[in-house]
């Protein structure tokens, strides 16, 4: 199986890692050359410098023959545009977009995207975890 | 009319300018604090802080009226992108116009079914071709709706079509000549037509069928 991550920061590095040991086929693509210290000594997959915007790009890290695409650069609109390209001119079904911003995120994902948004996710977990704390009744009570 | 644009750099700018003073209604909308400041201080409450990609800026501008007509000028693509999308399909705005900053770009606006665009570095380039004297194949208006250009070729004397009428002439499916201009003077083309070196060619055709054109008419 062949998988491209575009955007190679802390969250794009650590899935293409991850899928790498799993044996998938994984090719990384960032701006920055220095994007490919992120994936470790002993990084055997693909890693193009090129701008995930450029659809040259995307066809030398081998978009064409992929089976999934990660989406996972710094910026919400780049990612979103990307997403679109890869899912729309490419023909990934498997396309996955990160997406800081909720709204963008709910409105692309009714538009058939697959946004992640983890800004959502800490929204959620944050809200559960104040709410599984076990405050003490005097204080509650001092707050009323 | 009630216009909306997001990106208050120059063109935006300008573009407020000229709506305001021809009596329309506008609201621009700037990310960047120094730039805006500046805008507020010309156009006051109808300048606006904050992305104009994120919905609850958008909404603030007033794009839920909806606008009229909503101009997409900021210098980057992905955000004139996403603009018009938001603006168009969650908003229904009637009219979204868009500046391609990057003409390599211009496949993605197409992509995602954003027209009009507007993109200077283009419109350069088709001048400077339309300057080059040994010119042969020029692209003068892109009808992106229509799916149709229209290009101007000059024939020269080893045109294999110099001396041929055009209904003798195998034009490639999907292409027509519109006019011929010869000594200053513009014919429309018809099946007599005789076309002969020296002649510039108006042509119409779907985009990508310059190459077969090029040959039939200039063997190029």
């Amino acid at each position: 199986m062949k998988l491209i991550v575009i955007g190679c920061g802390r969250v794009g590095s650590t899935i293409a890692k991850r899928f790498a040991s799993e044996g998938w086929d994984v090719t990384a693509v960032d701006e920055k050359e220095a994007a490919l210290s992120r994936l470790g000594e002993n990084w055997t997959g693909g890693f193009i410098v090129g701008h995930g915007m450029d659809a040259s790009v995307l066809r030398d890290a081998g978009i064409e023959e992929a089976d999934a695409v990660v989406v996972s650069t710094d910026g919400d609109n780049t990612n979103l545009v990307i997403g679109q390209v890869a899912q729309k001119r490419f023909g990934i079904d498997c396309t996955v977009v990160r997406i800081l911003d909720p709204a963008r995120a709910d409105f692309y994902r009714e538009r058939g995207l697959r946004t992640i948004c983890p800004t959502a996710t800490a929204i959620d977990a944050l809200t559960e975890a104040v709410r599984s704390c076990d405050i003490p009744q005097s204080r509650q009570e001092a707050s009323v | 009319m009630y216009v909306l644009i997001a990106g208050g750099g120059k063109m935006g700018a300008n573009v407020m300018r000229t709506l305001l003073r021809n009596g329309h209604e506008a609201t621009v909308v700037e990310q960047d604090r120094d730039r805006f400041e500046r805008l507020e201080s010309e156009f006051e409450h109808q300048a606006m802080h904050g992305d104009g990609t994120e919905l609850f800026v958008l909404e603030k501008a007033g794009i839920k009226r909806p606008p009229d007509l909503v101009l997409a000028l900021t210098g980057d693509d992905e955000d004139n992108m996403v603009i018009s999308q938001l603006a168009r399909e969650k908003y229904s705005v009637p009219k979204v116009i868009a500046r391609v900053n990057d003409p390599r770009n211009q496949p993605h606006f197409d992509l995602l079914g954003i027209s009009p665009t507007v993109c200077a570095t283009s419109s350069i380039l088709g001048l400077v071709e339309h300057e080059v004297p040994e010119h042969d194949l020029v692209h003068l208006l892109e009808l992106r709706k229509e799916n149709l250009e229209i290009v101007e070729v000059q024939i020269d004397k080893g045109s294999p079509c110099a001396g041929k009428t055009v209904e003798k002439l195998s034009l490639p499916e999907g292409s027509r000549l519109i006019s011929v201009m010869r000594d200053g003077n513009a014919e429309i083309a018809v099946g007599s037509t005789e076309l002969r070196p020296g002649d510039q060619v108006l042509a119409i055709l779907q985009p990508g069928k310059e190459d077969e054109l090029r040959r039939i008419l200039l063997k190029k």
